[in-house]
């Protein structure tokens, strides 16, 4: 492959970038979620709800499910922090956080390149995710 | 020695085949047994799921699929949640898969992130809707999604008998909306040892059609991969494997948007939830090195039946026909 082929064919920066954010926020976020699973299953933290009441419900409705086993819905996970079943939110928070972030660094990017519609589109896309993340919409049921 | 190598390697995928095939049944005997009076310790189902899962892994990888259009359907047939929970851990599956897959193929320039955005953008937000439309049908009767479900299966088996991919599609003219846009590229073959440079055409119908993906992959809870990757390639033009790559790194923002409401509605449960995604990810790290000596197009016809099965029974269950079991 020749120097100018090569050239061409190279990841833009903002890629890179997203890229090197994204394989250490997945790590981190696995490994979070393999430790605070350990903490769960060992007992080493108490539970909110109780393992039996999780497999004898695990069939209803989602609505139900909160209702019997006087579980949260929306950001409310936070509050149980203290509670080993909840303590695995942490990791799936920062799972589906990672996007987030990564698009912030593009948004970024696209600004310094005077690359408008890109800027745009990837602020755009953070709007949106972040309102899927507030909650707002349909974190209700009951 | 080579021959009798690939062959004890066949052997041994034959028998995570037979396993993975028996697994649901093993699962829905177990149901039956539970539904029956059988009282099964807490960690009894984790762990068939987390067995299930690494064998689905080692499969999805090798058919070329998502985890996450095999988990739904085959987890909420078989095993005893309810769909609301299978749904939102099947996205977090699929967002854990592409989450993890990105950055190499970001690094080599195959996922393109000027054609993922805008698609993105559109995919996301209408997986938003199709969650929340998702998770009210299933408020009033879950048979209505079950069914829904199953149809939508049995079609995507279809699409992967009947689509026809091209390696590198010949677009001789872009639209003014993809030159606009920048949609193309070039990036390395290592198989034939070349640049391809590569332009997208059809933008505005591809951009409506990742409307309906995001409303499907959001109501169901499936990664889209199988609809993605027949949009970008026979659709808007762009080459096979730009197609495969950018279609998988797409999951990690069209799937983001989906779970949140998922998880924003408690539809998480971590005893499902991490089981399902370790192991998932930890057989598909097999199954791509797997990947080199198997022999994927069987495997991939054998899921095609596996996903026409677990469409059928999905739409048996929620037509409450019982024909299937």
């Amino acid at each position: 492959m020749n120097a100018q082929a090569n050239l061409a064919s190279r990841p833009s920066k903002e890629q890179v970038i997203y890229a090197n954010i994204l394989v250490i926020g997945v790590w981190i976020g696995l490994a979070v979620l393999f430790i605070t699973y350990f903490i769960y299953l060992s007992g080493l933290m108490p539970s909110h709800v109780d393992m039996s009441l999780i497999t004898n419900n695990w069939d209803k409705g989602v609505n139900e499910y909160l209702e019997i086993t006087h579980s949260p819905h929306g950001w409310g996970w936070v509050a149980f922090l203290g509670k080993g079943d909840f303590l695995n939110y942490i990791g799936f928070t920062f799972l589906a956080l990672m996007t987030i972030v990564c698009y912030l660094v593009l948004v970024k990017g696209y600004i310094a390149k005077k690359d408008w519609i890109y800027a745009g589109i990837a602020l755009t896309e953070i709007i949106v995710l972040s309102v899927a993340a507030s909650g707002m919409l349909g974190s209700g049921g009951h | 020695m080579l021959n009798a190598f690939m062959n004890s390697v066949n052997r041994w995928l034959l028998t995570i085949v037979v396993l993975v095939l028996s697994c649901p049944v093993g699962a829905f005997a177990a149901e039956q047994a539970l539904l029956g009076g059988g009282d099964k310790p807490w960690w009894y189902w984790p762990i068939i799921l987390f067995v299930f899962c690494f064998g689905l892994g080692i499969l999805a990888v090798m058919a070329g699929v998502g985890g996450g259009v095999l988990y739904v359907p085959l987890v909420s047939g078989f095993f005893p949640f309810h769909i609301d929970f299978v749904r939102g851990v099947g996205l977090m599956v699929a967002l854990a898969g592409a989450l993890a897959a990105g950055p190499g193929l970001l690094r080599r320039n195959l996922a393109n992130l000027r054609l993922a955005l805008p698609v993105a953008l559109i995919a996301s937000t209408f997986s938003i809707i199709g969650a929340m439309l998702g998770l009210y049908l299933s408020a009033l009767n879950p048979d209505i999604i079950q069914v829904c479900l199953g149809a939508t299966i049995v079609g995507i088996a279809m699409l992967l008998i009947f689509s026809k991919n091209t390696e590198k599609p010949v677009v001789t003219k872009q639209d003014a909306i993809g030159m606009a846009l920048g949609l193309g590229g070039v990036y390395w073959d290592e198989g034939s040892r070349e640049n391809v440079e590569w332009k997208t055409h059809r933008t505005v119908l591809g951009f409506f059609m990742f409307i309906l993906i995001g409303l499907v992959a959001g109501m169901f809870g499936l990664g889209a991969g199988w609809a993605n990757v027949p949009v970008l390639n026979i659709l808007m033009g762009a080459p096979l494997k730009v197609s495969v790559a950018t279609s998988k790194f797409l999951l990690s923002i069209t799937d983001t948007s989906a779970a949140w409401i998922y998880m924003n509605r408690g539809c998480v449960i971590p005893l499902i939830g991490v089981p399902s995604i370790v192991g998932l990810m930890l057989g598909s790290l097999l199954g791509v090195k797997l990947l080199a000596i198997a022999k994927p197009k069987m495997i991939r016809y054998f899921v095609i039946v596996v996903l026409l099965f677990a469409g059928l029974k999905a739409m048996d269950k929620g037509l409450g026909l019982g024909i299937l079991g």
